[in-house]
C-alpha cells in the first residue's frame, strides 16, 4: 500500500508541476505582458521601464524558476486590474466554488442514486427506461440553456428566487441545480450497472434466502457495494464540476473563482487567469490521489496494478 | 461456390444481413441517426432552403415572434432577432457551424489521441507511461478555462475555436484507443505479422488500427458532440465563434438581453442544440450497443 501511494504521490507531483509550467507559458507566450501592463497609449520609454521593473527582460525559463519559487512561497503575484495580491483575491472567492461544487454533487448524488437503484431493480420496465431516458435527455441540454431555463421559470416566472448575486442561500439555488444535474447521468449508469451487477451476486441470493426482507437486501447488501466506484467517480467528478462552475457562475454572477476566471480573462489579468488554472489543476491531482488512495484501500487488488 | 458454403447461406442470414437486423432493429440509434441526417441535410442544403440571407437586417421588422405567437407571421416562421434578421435562416445557417466544429474538432483530436493510444497499447513500457501521463496532465487542466483562455488571447474566429478544442479533447481518444490496442496486441494475427516480417507502421495500421476501428467510431461520435456543447460554450461566454455568425451558443448569448419579453430567442437555439446533442449521443450510444453487445445486459 505504502509503495502504491508513493507511485502515485510523485505521478501526482509530477503532474502538477507540468501544469503549472503549461499555463505559466501559455499566458507569457501569449503577447507582451509589459504593454499589457503599460495600457493603451503608453510610450515605449514607459514599456521599457516595466519591463526591467518586472524582470520581463530576463529569460523565461529564468522567469519561470521564480514563479515557482514564489507560488511555493505562498506568493501567487499582484492582480493586474484590482492591484492586490493574488492569492488573498483567490481565497475571498473560494467558499462560493467549494459550496457550489459540493452542494452540486451531493444534489447529482440526491437524484441519480434512487434512479440508478429504481432502474436496476426494475429491469427493463417502462421505470427503467423512464430513468434512461431522463439521462439521455439531461446529457444533451446544454447547461447555459438549461440555467436560463431556470431562471425564466424561477426568477421571471414565479419570483421565487434572485436572479443574480451570492448574498444568500437562495442565490446557490439555480446554480446547483443548473451545475449538478450535468453530471447525475454517469452517476446514475454507475449505479445501475453495478447494482444490476451485484444484486445477481451468490450473497445477495443468500441473503434473500435466508429470509432477510427485500428492503433490507437492497439497502444493506446491494447498495454498499455498488456505491464503491460512486467514491471514486465523485472525486473526479467534483474536479469537474469545479471547472465547470467558469459558465454557471458568470451567467449567476456568483462571485466566485469561476467567475473571478472569466473576468480575469476578459480583462487580461492574467496573474489571476494562472491562479486559477493553477488551483483548479492542483485541487483535480489531489481528489484522484485521493480517489486512488481510497480506491486501492477498499479494492487491494488494485494496488497490484 | 462450393457446396457447403451454399448450405449455410440457406440455413442462417449472412453477417451482413446480421448486422443490418441488428442496425435497424436499435430503435434509439435508428431515431438518433436519422435526426442528425436530417440536421446534416439541413446544413448541406442551407443556400437552397434558408428562406432569407441570414445576415441580411432588417429594422422595420426587428423581434418579430414565431408563427405559434398571435402576432407571428409566416413571413418569419421562427420570428426575427433584435436586428430584424430572420430566426429561421439563422438557425439554418448555424447548424453548418454546429456541424463544422463537431467535424473538424473530432478528426484534430481524434488524430492526436488515436496516434497516442496506439503507440501506448502496442509497445508498453516507458511509451505507455509517458502517455498516461500526459493523457493525467490534460485531464487536470479544466477544459472550459484553458480554451477560454487561449480563444481570448489569440482572438475569436471559427478556426480558432477549432484548433484550441482539437489540441484539448484528444484525452478520451487515447484512453480508450490505448486500452483496446492492449487487447488487440496480444492477438494471433498480430504475432503472425510480426513473424512475416511487416514493419510496425504497417502492423499498427494494416492489422491493429483496423481492429479497434469500430471503437474508435464510438469515441469519435461522442467527442464530436461534446466539442459542438464546448463551442456553444464559449460562444455563449462571448469568447468563441464572433458575431455576426450565426452560432447557436452566440444566438443564445445575443438573445440574453431580451429573454424577459422574447424567450422564444433563447428556446429556439438551445433546443436545436439539445436535439442535435441528443442525436449524435443515441447514435454513438446505439454504435457502442452493436460493436460491444457484451456492454448490454
Amino acid at each position: 500500500m505504502l509503495r502504491f501511494a508513493t507511485r502515485r504521490l510523485a505521478l501526482a507531483l509530477l503532474v502538477a508541476l507540468t501544469v503549472s509550467a503549461i499555463s505559466f507559458f501559455l499566458l507569457r507566450l501569449s503577447g507582451d505582458i509589459a504593454i499589457a501592463l503599460a495600457g493603451e497609449g503608453a510610450r515605449d520609454i514607459d514599456i521599457e521601464a516595466i519591463r526591467a521593473q518586472y524582470g520581463l527582460d530576463r529569460p523565461l525559463l529564468f522567469q519561470y524558476g521564480e514563479w515557482l519559487l514564489q507560488v511555493l512561497g505562498g506568493d501567487l503575484g499582484t492582480s493586474l486590474f484590482f492591484r492586490t495580491s493574488v492569492g488573498a483575491l483567490v481565497l475571498d472567492k473560494l467558499p462560493v466554488t467549494l459550496i457550489l461544487g459540493i452542494s452540486s454533487l451531493l444534489f447529482a448524488l440526491l437524484i441519480s442514486i434512487p434512479l440508478g437503484v429504481l432502474a436496476a431493480i426494475y429491469r427493463n420496465t417502462w421505470i427503467d427506461r423512464l430513468a434512461l431516458s431522463i439521462a439521455v435527455v439531461g446529457q444533451a441540454l446544454p447547461n447555459f440553456f438549461f440555467a436560463l431555463i431556470l431562471v425564466m421559470i424561477f426568477s421571471i416566472g414565479l419570483r421565487w428566487l434572485p436572479v443574480s448575486g451570492s448574498g444568500s442561500w437562495q442565490n446557490f439555488v439555480m446554480p446547483t441545480i443548473a451545475l449538478g444535474y450535468y453530471v447525475a447521468p454517469a452517476f446514475m449508469r454507475l449505479v445501475r450497472a453495478g447494482m444490476v451487477e451485484v444484486l445477481s451476486a451468490d450473497y445477495i441470493r443468500t441473503a434473500r434466502a435466508k429470509g432477510l426482507s427485500r428492503r433490507s437486501v437492497i439497502v444493506k447488501h446491494a447498495l454498499r457495494n455498488a456505491v464503491v466506484p460512486v467514491v471514486s467517480l465523485s472525486a473526479v467528478q467534483l474536479g469537474y464540476l469545479l471547472g465547470g462552475s467558469v459558465v454557471i457562475e458568470t451567467i449567476f454572477a456568483l462571485d466566485g473563482l469561476g467567475f473571478l476566471a472569466y473576468e480575469s480573462i476578459t480583462q487580461k489579468d492574467f496573474p489571476v487567469t494562472q491562479a486559477v488554472v493553477m488551483l483548479l489543476s492542483v485541487f483535480y491531482v489531489l481528489l484522484t490521489f485521493v480517489g486512488d488512495l481510497v480506491n486501492a484501500w477498499l479494492d487491494p487488488r488494485i494496488r497490484v496494478a | 461456390m462450393t457446396e457447403s458454403t451454399a448450405f449455410a447461406a440457406v440455413a442462417m442470414p449472412s453477417a451482413g444481413a446480421r448486422l443490418r437486423r441488428r442496425v435497424f432493429g436499435h430503435k434509439s440509434l435508428v431515431f438518433g441517426a436519422s435526426l442528425l441526417a436530417v440536421i446534416v441535410l439541413v446544413a448541406l442544403l442551407a443556400p437552397l432552403i434558408a428562406p432569407y440571407d441570414p445576415y441580411a437586417q432588417n429594422l422595420l421588422a426587428r423581434t418579430q415572434p414565431p408563427v405559434w405567437y398571435e402576432a407571428g407571421t409566416w413571413a418569419h416562421p421562427l420570428g426575427t432577432d433584435n436586428l430584424g434578421r430572420d430566426y429561421l435562416s439563422r438557425m439554418i445557417y448555424g447548424a453548418r457551424i454546429s456541424l463544422v466544429i463537431g467535424f473538424s474538432v473530432m478528426v484534430i483530436s481524434g488524430l492526436i489521441g488515436t496516434t497516442m493510444g496506439l503507440l501506448a497499447g502496442y509497445f508498453g513500457g516507458t511509451v505507455d507511461l509517458v502517455v498516461t501521463f500526459l493523457v493525467t496532465t490534460r485531464l487536470a487542466m479544466p477544459v472550459i478555462l484553458v480554451a477560454l483562455a487561449i480563444v481570448a488571447i489569440l482572438g475569436g474566429s471559427l478556426l480558432v475555436v477549432v484548433l484550441v478544442l482539437g489540441f484539448l479533447k484528444w484525452d478520451r481518444f487515447a484512453v480508450v484507443m490505448r486500452s483496446a490496442t492492449q487487447q488487440v496486441r496480444s492477438q494471433d494475427y498480430v504475432a503472425a505479422a510480426q513473424a512475416a516480417g511487416a514493419s510496425t507502421p504497417r502492423i499498427l495500421f494494416g492489422e491493429v488500427l483496423p481492429n479497434v476501428f469500430a471503437q474508435l467510431v464510438v469515441v469519435a461520435t461522442l467527442e464530436a458532440a461534446s466539442a459542438i456543447l464546448l463551442e456553444a460554450a464559449l460562444s455563449f461566454l462571448g469568447l468563441g465563434v464572433q458575431p455576426p455568425l450565426p452560432s447557436w451558443g452566440l444566438m443564445i448569448s445575443e438573445a440574453k438581453a431580451y429573454m424577459f419579453f422574447s424567450f422564444w430567442l433563447i428556446a429556439i437555439p438551445g433546443t436545436a442544440l439539445a436535439l442535435l446533442i441528443l442525436a449524435i449521443n443515441l447514435a454513438g450510444d446505439g454504435l457502442r450497443d452493436i460493436v460491444a453487445p457484451e456492454g448490454r445486459e
